[in-house]
């Protein structure tokens, strides 16, 4: 083998960098979010299943919805009615941000845009107390 | 109909993924088996390829001069074009990995009535192929996200800026567009350039064509067939199957089987393709070469050993012959013995 001083360290670099995952996990997969199911009530809008999938979706299309087509109907979950609306509707019951909402998407990275506008109902809690 | 078959090659792989994973059973072979052997494949082919590479002695000294090389010191030396120490060399290298400029040299030829021929500046093929290539190369750091916990920054950032116009949820990527678009370009331009056309084989076909299937089927995903696409399910598999402990947990959809399938796919045909110039264009002797051949003697490593010899050691050797065949000689016989 010719130039062994470049082609084996380039090799190792090459491996080092596609094997990387390997070494940055170090073989400890870590926790698998366990988001905090609210308590009391069983049913949402669509099965469970349906939501972990689409519930980007959902959102967004209610925001559509409410804000740009004035359409904020009322929603009936398991036998309550919610105005439709992430705060009024969903944060209902699934009312702790972090250990709800931010447990899957800060293990999968995903900045979501809702909090731009929305507020935390820790965030809303505060807010109230002052005003 | 080359195309055509690579089509027909990337549906089937499609099929076999798509119809195979909703076997009992068999997400477990698509979603561990597969990519295991696609990235030892990978991996062992790739190291087996450049070593080969490396065994093949370079005879002459080949590299490829754009330019005046150095010369006399009032003639201006080009550093980039006829790079003459390794510094040079390095920087030529990094202009090509990084900006593909020898593809921005690209020329066109056509033949006009006369007969008359005209070249001219053609730079299509360097715009599809930055455009695909660093699209690519983001997509892949893009999809570290899934395979590292906790997410680097930098990996987190990058995901967060690709994504920054917003464009539905999950939002989507700018590099989706331009890897789709990439592929589908330098797709295009082989059957729309009727030279390039000519020279197309199956294997420039094939690759572009399963390329392209792998970022519609990612797109498709993200955007529009999310039933089962359940990101955390997914990304326990992929931390766990980096770290070993691959687990399958739930239903995922048949389309990230499809799209794993594909890359896998892809990974296992790398070392044995013309993708390979990920690893060769740092091996391409036109390129990685000092243009001193004027200055150094290139020695062809597979070059016999021969000793130099001269005039008088050849004299030496066989003076007794000449003079017996009456052959002039510089040197005399030394004188016999028994005669004086």
């Amino acid at each position: 083998m010719y130039n062994k001083g470049t082609i084996i360290p380039g090799l190792v670099i090459f491996i080092v960098f596609v094997t990387f995952p390997l070494w940055y996990n170090g073989l400890n997969a870590g926790t698998v979010p366990k988001p905090d199911l609210p308590i009391g009530q069983k049913e949402c809008v669509a099965p469970a299943a349906e939501m972990r999938d689409n519930h980007m979706k959902l959102l967004n299309e209610w925001r559509d919805a409410v804000l740009r087509e004035d359409d904020r109907v009322m929603v009936k979950v398991g036998g309550k009615e919610y105005r439709k609306g992430l705060q009024m509707a969903c944060m209902q019951c699934h009312n702790d941000k972090e250990k709800f909402c931010d447990s899957c998407h800060t293990y999968a990275a995903v900045q979501p845009t809702c909090w731009d506008c929305h507020l935390t109902p820790k965030e809303a809690a505060s807010k109230k107390e002052t005003h | 109909m080359k195309y055509a078959f690579s089509f027909l090659a990337v549906i089937a792989l499609i099929l076999i993924a798509g119809v195979g994973s909703q076997i009992a059973g068999m997400p477990y072979f698509f979603g561990v088996f597969v990519p295991y052997v696609a990235i030892a494949v990978f991996l062992v082919g790739f190291v087996y390829r450049v070593v080969q590479w490396a065994k093949s002695p370079v005879p002459f000294s080949i590299q490829t001069t754009c330019g005046q090389g150095k010369s006399l010191e009032f003639i201006k030396h080009n550093r980039l074009e006829a790079p003459d120490t390794t510094a040079e060399v390095v920087a030529r290298m990094l202009l090509e990995i990084f900006t593909f400029r020898s593809l921005f040299r690209n020329t066109k030829s056509e033949i006009y009535d006369g007969p008359k021929i005209t070249y001219e500046s053609s730079k299509w093929l360097w715009l599809f192929g930055i455009v695909f290539h660093y699209s690519f190369l983001i997509v892949v750091i893009r999809h570290m996200r899934l395979f590292l916990n906790p997410v680097p920054e930098v990996v987190a950032f990058l995901d967060w800026a690709d994504s920054m116009f917003e464009i539905g949820t999950p939002s989507m990527y700018m590099t989706t567009a331009g890897l789709i678009a990439g592929a589908a370009l330098l797709f295009s331009r082989r059957l729309v350039n009727r030279h390039v056309r000519y020279i197309s084989l199956a294997n420039d076909y094939f690759p572009l064509v399963l390329i392209f299937a792998i970022g519609v089927t990612g797109a498709l995903m993200r955007h529009f067939l999310r039933d089962g696409i359940d990101i955390v399910a997914i990304k326990q598999l992929a931390v766990g199957l980096v770290t070993f402990h691959p687990v399958i947990d739930g239903e995922i959809g048949a389309i990230f089987y499809i799209h794993v399938f594909l890359v896998a796919s892809l990974l296992v045909y790398f070392p044995f393709s013309k993708l390979m110039h990920l690893g060769g264009v740092f091996l391409s002797p036109t390129r990685n070469m000092k243009n001193n051949s004027r200055a150094v003697r290139h020695t062809n490593p597979w070059n016999p050993d021969i000793k130099p010899h001269s005039y008088a050691g050849y004299e030496d050797e066989f003076r007794e012959f000449m003079v017996d065949a009456g052959i002039p000689v510089e040197k005399e016989l030394p004188a016999q013995k028994d005669e004086a």
